[in-house]
């Protein structure tokens, strides 16, 4: 992401049309003083009527002026907070999303979606509002200081002096509250990560019927939220009150250090009205500078969390000059390797090749590392040892788009989109897929027939995580996203597992006809992996046993006692 | 079951604007003393600030006219006392007035968010997780500054405008009404404004709401869009959505901003009906110089008030929508509710009937499809029951109708002889065992995940489920054991690992009846059959559903039911169904052959 000025700089136009709008507005009100002198004086006093339409005139050309240019400046601010928290919201969003896996399986979805909305909008809000109102308090308070200097320079130390100790108290609350603020944005991104934990896990809750221990532990954080708001507003009220006290107080010290020089005859006494008329135009803007020093605090620690995002790598990078293939052929070759998480091994010296066209299937038990060796050959993490190769080619020197894009991955814990089953199945390839495409695919999937019974069929609208469709439909959905990719890789891990036999069977004999496709079957089910040309049986992170379905009977080891379990008594009765 | 997604807008009720700004500002009622007490230190301040003018113009008269310095200098220490006063008199207001205003927001996000619990799941179903956080987080927070400013603003500017009027009109009523002659046409304008600018403003809202939904969404399945190189998809929606979002925005600005110039203008207008009627028709001597001018002031005292009122205006109209989308989620009554001469189920024995149950999701809309059509059925307690058949056949659905997930059309489902309808969810549920599909794993460590089953359960209790279901040796591999965090949705530990630790959570509940809808699909063969010889201790003769695939989890049932589209089409002992060669003979040749 760019600096923030980067952003301002960009819409500098917009910036100056609505400055210059500003600088007329406010001129504006300051010659309608001018204007009401010159009626009362002239016109009404000398009763020279004859220039009254034209003064009269002027006045509604001031009103009309100001409330012109006054429009034209608070929309322009407006609109630039806005596209520009735009672009920094889609800046940040398209960053987040190139990091790796493993800083999503270590930041909360919740405090990640603190950041893109709620920090952006405090920014956004800096950039319009209150960006405005800042430059108006100044722009304010340094022409009527160049008015009270014209008439006594000596003076103008006063309102100086007094600002001067604002500014200074201005920076020490913002100190202050910049660490409060940061905390509050912090409570924040967790009561947002509670919620939402809640909201995503609430079949599990009402399972347990836990409404009232999720009630609890929802009332501590928000509790805490309260408690650190609270602490925002006392070191409000610690400091806020001083730019009060030194905006009302600062007329009646004008009046009365005007009076002594005035008495000491150094000023005239009508100087010295028009000296604290203008001490009395400087109240609201120290008035306002407390809430502008508060609001821009609360944006500067928005602005430091979002930072700390940006500054996040990913991990894992792109060689910087990929090899690029010009076919991928789908050869897949794992040659020792090993994989481990905070010195925990995972896998250990996992070598296999599986050529074109052909199929391994992987069983193992919970946690040997199945699921790692998907992870591994997408490329979402890299292998401690060894080397993946893609066609012979270790995927570290091809490109993101290349590795990923030859593997089409059924993963095992299916996620769908709020979105049409349409729109959920061309994911990935949106531009390029026509209606017969996604049916062919679902048709692939055993899933057309149950779609198309659906009132609005392909364009059904399904839930998030596709809440409303059984287990089972959501895994033929994305079955059906992942074959209507055609990659020469298709990954299926655990992904049949909430099929029935029938169904199960009828996507296996689909696919087998895909001869040139890759196929690498991830099951529990023996049925799902028989077929495959090579079987290999993870261990704890080792490969235990390899070989076909037959070989492995044979060998009476782990797969042969599957085998019995599942289909023992089976064996009895044919 | 019409399924909101991140690209519509959703439908809020409207509650008519006054109604929500009452209720809103119904939440002060409880604070009153605190109101009072706020109101009491700005009516202080509001006399300082108007004495500091007075102040002014007797230091200027009175003594430097006169030339009394002595008589100066204590006029200044006089005014320093006054306004030490009106300083704390402001600090004690504003905290007040916070301690009130986060006080509501606590009380109003926790009633909401107390309230979310009670829904059902047709609620959570039908829309985005991310546009219900939008309300809980989102909305309430911009109620924060409306409260607070409706008590520090409104009242004091009020009583400036009521007294600058009552000046004006006593001084000279001509001139008052030549002043004053705008204010119809402001109303008008303040009017069109405003409503055009609420609705706007609304729209705002719920873009805001459809973009944190899509964020959401895209962060949760961050896997699946990188598997599939969507990241370019995914960012041209996702600009799609800013773009809307920002252009709802922009929008909502363009008429709101003309909140002020619409003053302004009126303003001007006022200043030019003044002169003109002062000067040229009614004239000298009637009028001296001395009113002219000090009417000019009073107008720009009259406008003050009015600028900050439409400002505070136009602050609840952008919000009241953030109240509006609030208020709309308390109103929902939860589908399933008690009834409320529900009695509690007293410890069951765990015998299910089904009398004649008839069950849809979409009752009532156009795409109403039966999912259960007069099903019946008993289970004696202490059998183990599975229900096999084809995906989407409505297994899920009878075992969620068990917890009494969604409430039945037609029929009755008994427990132990009660009408589920007639006893308490709470005491119904948690005699209850339920593994749904998706094992949701908490933040925080294993240990706590486990007891979340039983809040209350002892280290044995907890262990002895973990045994059970084969999870203990797994988690004493880890560095931490039982005390090893656990990552958002059990990020770091596999599918089946999670679905073993899920498992443990449901047993230490020991629950009457146990339902495990495809609970080992991702456990391996081994480990499954260990699971099962675990549980069938732990739980010998308390009735249980087993919904699964595997032919090695079904083959111990005591009875099978075979669920088509058309209901229950097979039903008897695994030997009985084989012998029947019927439906449940072809599911099996299927998985052996």
């Amino acid at each position: 992401m760019k600096k923030l000025h980067i952003y301002v700089l960009k819409h500098w136009p917009f910036y100056l049309l609505a400055l210059i709008s500003m600088f007329i507005a406010i001129g504006l009100d300051m010659l309608y003083p001018q204007i009401t002198k010159v009626i009362v004086n002239e016109v009404f006093v000398s009763g020279d009527m004859n220039r009254l339409p034209m003064l009269l005139a002027a006045i509604v050309v001031c009103g009309v002026g100001r409330a012109i240019f006054g429009y034209i400046k608070e929309f322009t601010f407006d609109r630039n907070g806005a596209t520009i928290g735009t672009e920094m919201r889609r800046d940040i969003f398209s960053h987040v999303q190139g990091l790796s896996i493993d800083y999503f399986d270590q930041t909360n979805t919740g405090e990640l979606m603190a950041r893109v909305k709620d920090d952006v909008d405090k920014i956004w809000n800096v950039l319009g509002f209150v960006g405005m109102l800042v430059i108006e308090v100044v722009v304010h308070v340094a022409s009527v200081l160049y008015c009270m200097f014209h008439l006594n320079w000596k003076l103008t130390f006063v309102p100086i002096a007094f600002m001067i100790a604002s500014a200074a108290v201005a920076i020490i609350m913002e100190k202050k509250l910049d660490k409060v603020y940061e905390d509050i944005s912090e409570e924040n991104a967790i009561l947002t990560t509670v919620a939402e934990e809640n909201l995503a896990g609430v079949r599990t809750v009402k399972a347990f019927a836990r409404e009232k221990f999720e009630i609890e532990k929802f009332l501590s954080h928000n509790k805490r939220y309260y408690e650190l708001n609270m602490q925002q507003s006392k070191t409000l009220v610690r400091y806020y009150p001083f730019f009060q006290f030194v905006g009302t107080m600062l007329p009646v010290v004008c009046t009365i250090l005007g009076g002594f020089s005035v008495l000491k005859q150094e000023m005239d006494i009508g100087s010295l009205v028009a000296y604290v008329e203008y001490s009395r135009n400087c109240t609201w803007p120290m008035q306002m500078l407390g809430w502008l020093a508060n609001d821009v605090s609360s944006a500067l620690a928005s602005k430091k969390k979002i930072d700390k995002i940006v500054k996040q790598q990913a991990n894992l990078t792109e060689s910087e000059k990929p090899v690029i293939l010009d076919e991928v052929k789908g050869e897949i070759t794992f040659e020792h390797v090993s994989f481990s998480v905070d010195e925990k091994e995972i896998l250990e010296d996992i070598s296999f090749t599986v050529p074109q066209g052909k199929t391994l299937g992987i069983m193992g038990a919970t946690g040997s590392g199945k699921s790692t060796i998907v992870n591994l050959m997408q490329r979402f993490f890299d292998p401690v040892e060894g080397e993946v190769r893609l066609d012979g080619v270790n995927i570290k020197d091809l490109s993101f788009q290349q590795v990923r894009g030859s593997n089409a991955v059924v993963m095992q814990d299916v996620f769908l989109f709020s979105d049409t089953i349409a729109e959920n199945i061309k994911m990935g390839k949106r531009q390029a897929m026509s209606l017969e495409e996604i049916q062919k695919a679902s048709a692939f999937a055993q899933a057309k027939n149950f779609i198309e019974e659906l009132e609005h069929s392909y364009e059904t609208v399904i839930g998030e995580r596709g809440v409303g469709l059984s287990g089972g439909q959501k895994q033929r959905i994305s079955i059906a996203r992942a074959i209507s990719k055609e990659c020469p890789i298709l990954v299926m891990d655990d992904s049949t597992s909430a099929l029935d036999m029938e169904t199960e069977r009828e996507i296996q004999k689909e696919l087998e006809q895909l001869k040139g496709t890759t196929k690498i079957i991830i099951a529990h089910r023996i049925s799902a992996v028989r077929h495959a040309d090579e079987i290999i049986y993870l261990e704890n992170g080792r490969i235990a046993e390899r070989g076909t379905h037959e070989e492995l009977l044979e060998k009476k080891g782990l797969y042969y006692d599957t085998y019995v379990v599942q289909y023992g008594e089976v064996s009895v009765w044919q | 079951m019409a399924v909101n997604s991140f690209r519509e807008d959703e439908q809020v009720k409207s509650q008519g604007k006054w109604k929500v700004i009452v209720r809103l500002f119904s939440y002060l009622k409880n604070h009153i003393k605190g109101v009072i007490g706020v109101l009491l230190c700005m009516g202080v301040t509001v006399a300082i600030s108007l004495v500091n003018p007075l102040l002014i113009e007797s230091a200027i008269d009175d003594y430097i006219g006169v030339g009394n310095m002595d008589g100066l200098l204590k006029l200044g220490i006089f005014a320093m006392v006054l306004n030490i006063i009106y300083i704390i008199m402001v600090k004690v207001r504003m905290y007040v007035m916070s301690l009130i205003s986060n006080q509501i927001l606590l009380k109003v996000r926790q009633e909401l968010y107390e309230h979310i619990q009670k829904l059902s799941f047709a609620f959570f179903d039908s829309r985005p997780t991310g546009k219900i956080l939008a309300r809980i987080i989102g909305d309430v927070n911009s109620l924060k500054d409306v409260l607070s400013n409706a008590v520090t603003t409104l009242i004091p500017d009020f009583v400036t405008l009521v007294g600058v009027l009552v000046i004006m009109f006593l001084k000279d009523w001509r001139l008052s009404l030549a002043a004053l002659c705008t204010i119809p046409l402001m109303m008008v304008a303040l009017f069109t404004i405003q409503s055009f600018s609420h609705k706007r403003w609304h729209d705002y809202r719920k873009k805001s709401s459809n973009l944190n939904a899509f964020v959401h969404e895209d962060i949760a399945g961050i896997r699946v869009v990188q598997s599939l190189c969507a990241s370019e998809e995914t960012k041209e929606t996702f600009d799609e959505l800013t773009e809307e979002h920002k252009d709802s925005f922009i929008n909502a600005c363009r008429i709101a901003d003309m909140f002020g110039p619409a003053i302004d203008f009126c303003w001007g207008f006022s200043a030019m009906m003044l002169y003109l009627v002062g000067v040229k028709y009614i004239g000298f001597p009637e009028i001296s110089v001395g009113l002219l001018v000090a009417f000019g002031t009073y107008i720009n005292m009259f406008w003050n008030p009015i600028m900050n009122l439409s400002n505070f205006y136009n602050q609840l109209v952008t919000n009241i929508s953030a109240a509006e989308r609030i208020f709309d989620i308390l109103d929902t009554e939860p589908d399933i509710a008690d009834e409320s001469n529900a009695i509690e189920l007293p410890d069951i024995e765990g015998a299910v009937s089904f009398e004649h149950v008839s069950f849809t999701y979409d009752e009532g809309t156009e795409a109403e499809t039966k999912v259960l059509e007069d099903v019946s059925f008993s289970v004696k307690p202490g059998e183990t029951i599975a229900l096999v058949g084809p995906t989407g056949a409505g297994k899920t659905t009878i075992v969620n109708l068990i917890s009494r997930f969604y409430d039945i059309q037609k029929g009755t489902i008994l427990i132990d002889g009660y009408d589920l309808k007639e006893v308490s969810l709470h005491s119904l549920r948690k005699q209850m065992g339920v593994m749904t599909q998706d094992n949701f794993i908490f933040q925080g460590t294993i240990r706590e995940n486990i007891m979340y089953g039983k809040l209350d359960a002892t280290e044995e209790e907890m262990i002895a489920a973990a045994k059970a279901v084969n999870a203990h040796d797994f988690i004493m591999k880890m560095e931490k054991g039982y005390d090893t965090e656990l990552r958002e949705r059990g990020a770091g530990i596999s599918i089946g690992q999670r679905q073993l630790i899920a498992f443990a959570r449901t047993m230490i509940s020991m629950p009457k009846i146990l339902i495990l809808d495809e609970a080992t699909s991702s456990i391996d063969t081994h480990t499954e059959r260990m699971v099962q010889e675990g549980i069938a201790a732990l739980l010998k003769g308390r009735t249980s559903f087993v919904i699964a695939h595997r032919l090695s989890t079904i083959q111990n049932a005591d009875r099978i039911f075979v669920v088509s589209d058309n209901g229950i089409i097979e039903s008897g002992t695994p030997a009985e169904l084989m012998e029947k060669r019927g439906a449940y003979y072809r599911l099996y040749m299927a998985q052996v052959v």
